[in-house]
């Protein structure tokens, strides 16, 4: 029996979600522990290292511990939107991950299973190519803020309804020079598909990095800013605002808020390699056997993104934070002009 | 172009921000007291409702994000086809630009960016 | 199937909008309009109009609806306050009632065959970012240009409104 090419489109699609999900929620577990491990590296201690092999396993107990906390909910918090604003941030961040491409494509050879004819297929290493990629990026970092405005709302609390406040205000500011930053890169493309855009970085000094210096460090700054991290991480300052916008959450629903900063932080350093450092495309590509290209242009990408990981945990560990009018001046008064000047100056060089 | 891939990672991800925020409403034990439920306000007996009206810088950002982000918009489809469209489209653009600038400076010299 | 996903949004859209009316919580009011909105992102997006679909998401879902928030939020309108505008219901409903004839009409005359489609569907690249910069900025470059104008007045407008130490009349 010949499967249907809608069925298997659907077969493909469901597996490699499965994969993405799982390989996002591992790193992001990882993550945590990672940046627990490098945070004692920089200040000279040990970090968490009891359980399993050298702290292993610490993620997963962390897991279990925040699964089983008791959850509670503020008698005066509106209990419906206490409730969905961490799903609202999760969201978002988690469907980032629909146009980031991994990898370029992959053949899979006709095989049979259980009777059933599986035909020859195609397909790319990215969920969706879709014509819009840069856009729909935008768009979901955009209703993200929706998460952090209503989790600070709905706690009614002060302490978090000026973190939200804050968070949200601060991270509509540096959307703006985020989505003007990549205007260059999408002059010099002509398109705002990601897999043209990684198309168009095939050489090595093709990289956009070395096209568009100025536009990666813009990306940089409105990519920490935008995930709230350090040294802009204003909403959750601790010496002032206790915990920020989910000071009044617990168990689950406040690692739900950990999972999405994380996951997005995953995000923008994949965005990264892929805007800047060539997504998937690797030096001496061509040197590499026909069977494992596929394999050590993925890792390369991973080992990218993992770079710009450490650079986020590393950054937080050794800068101070910014007072929120210094921040508010760097969004509107360097970055955005910075990336203004950046999109005329691609301008004229793409004319001459 | 099928979007069936789009279609499902949507449905999976809202099935596990579900599943989580759910999840711990469930196992976790509960034993709550009025203290406990009360908003956290360092210890202090609490004042009065956190809901207050807020700057109006606030809302001046919001506005100006819109205005920005409607031009920046406008400058996505542009650049897509700025190769094709070379100087002429640099022409097209430059006007546009430079209406933006000017806003953009007249809200600087008005002090609209002074966080105070 | 393209009908089963038609009925799932159109059904949103109606259901969230009508929810919205008859909902006394503006912050209840806003996420339902956000659900509109992305419901009729849904809606362009069958219709092959990708980059249309993203800016619904972009512009309202993700700016407008910010700023209703930040309004709600911050003034602190946690309940809708009813008699104020005694006239407003009856005239709403007579409104509605004069906007629902002629979209009643237009409706029943394409039932009646009307104009079709073409039926490539408009021709590849239809509803890309390529077909709709080159036409915005070669044939409809006028209109964009008064928009920019018009965005320069909205900026204006937003600062001399918002702007500290305003003169006063006695001045």
């Amino acid at each position: 029996m010949v499967v249907d090419p809608m069925i298997l489109e659907g077969a493909i699609a469901l597996v490699k979600i499965g994969i993405l999900l799982g390989v996002v929620f591992t790193t992001v577990a990882y993550l945590t522990f990672m940046e627990r491990r490098v945070s004692a590296l920089i200040q000279d201690r040990l970090g968490p290292n009891r359980v399993g092999p050298m702290g292993l396993l610490q993620p997963l107990a962390d897991g279990i511990k925040f699964m089983w906390k008791e959850e509670f909910i503020p008698a005066s918090a509106d209990r419906k939107l206490f409730a969905i604003a961490p799903a609202l941030i999760l969201v978002p961040a988690l469907l980032i991950f629909a146009v980031i491409p991994v990898g370029g494509e992959v053949t899979i050879p006709a095989f049979t299973l259980f009777g059933l004819q599986i035909q020859e297929t195609t397909t790319t290493l990215q969920i969706i190519d879709l014509n819009v990629g840069i856009l729909y990026i935008l768009g979901m970092t955009s209703i993200a803020v929706y998460g952090i405005a209503l989790g600070g709302w709905s706690a009614n609390n002060k302490f978090t309804l000026l973190g939200g406040i804050r968070s949200s205000a601060q991270m509509i500011s540096y959307e703006l020079s985020l989505g003007l930053s990549i205007v260059g890169i999408l002059m010099l493309t002509g398109s705002l598909q990601m897999s043209k855009i990684v198309a168009a970085q095939d050489t090595f000094f093709e990289w956009f990095i070395f096209r568009q210096p100025l536009a990666f460090v813009i990306f940089v700054i409105a990519a920490f800013a935008e995930n709230n991290r350090l040294p802009f991480d204003l909403v959750e300052c601790e010496q002032e605002l206790v915990g920020g916008y989910h000071t009044e959450y617990s168990s689950m629903r406040f690692s739900m808020f950990m999972i999405s900063e994380y996951a997005s932080m995953v995000a923008a350093s994949a965005l990264m390699a892929t805007l800047f450092f060539g997504g998937w495309h690797m030096p001496f590509e061509d040197q590499v056997g026909p069977g494992l290209v596929t394999l050590y242009q993925v890792a390369g990408f991973l080992l990218k993104t993992g770079f710009f990981l450490f650079v986020y945990i590393w950054v937080r560990w050794s800068l101070p934070r910014f007072r929120y009018d210094q921040l508010m001046a760097i969004g509107w008064k360097v970055l955005l002009p910075l990336a203004l000047l950046n999109v005329v100056i691609t301008g004229i060089w793409m004319l001459v | 172009m099928s979007y069936l891939p789009l279609i499902l990672l949507v449905i999976l991800v809202l099935i596990v921000a579900a599943v989580i925020v759910t999840l711990s409403s469930y196992i976790g034990r509960k034993k709550t007291s009025a203290s406990k439920l009360a908003s956290y306000e360092c210890g202090v007996p609490i004042k009065d409702s956190a809901r207050k009206n807020f700057s109006v810088k606030f809302y001046l950002i919001a506005i100006l994000f819109i205005l920005f982000d409607v031009e920046i918009i406008y400058l996505y489809p542009w650049a897509v086809v700025y190769g094709d469209l070379q100087l002429y489209g640099a022409a097209a653009m430059g006007v546009f630009f430079l209406l933006l600038v000017i806003g953009f400076l007249y809200e600087w010299k008005r002090g609209a960016l002074e966080w105070d | 199937m393209e009908l089963y996903f038609f009925l799932f949004f159109a059904i949103v859209a109606v259901a969230s909008s009508v929810a919205m009316i008859l909902q006394r919580n503006p912050i209840y009011c806003v996420l339902l309009l956000i659900m509109v909105m992305i419901s009729i992102a849904g809606l362009y997006l069958m219709l092959d109009a990708q980059f249309v679909a993203i800016i619904q998401i972009v512009v309202y879902a993700g700016a407008i609806m910010v700023l209703f928030l930040f309004v709600i939020m911050l003034l602190n309108l946690s309940r809708e306050e009813g008699g104020v505008f005694r006239i407003q219901k009856p005239l709403a409903v007579l409104l509605a009632a004069l906007l629902f004839l002629p979209v009643a009409a237009m409706v029943m005359s394409y039932a009646g065959g009307g104009t079709t489609p073409p039926a490539d569907g408009g021709g590849a690249g239809f509803g890309e970012v390529e077909q709709i910069g080159t036409l915005l900025f070669t044939k409809y470059l006028l209109p964009v240009e008064i928009a920019a104008v018009l965005l320069l007045i909205a900026i204006v407008g937003a600062v001399v409104l918002t702007r500290k130490g305003t003169v006063s009349v006695g001045e």
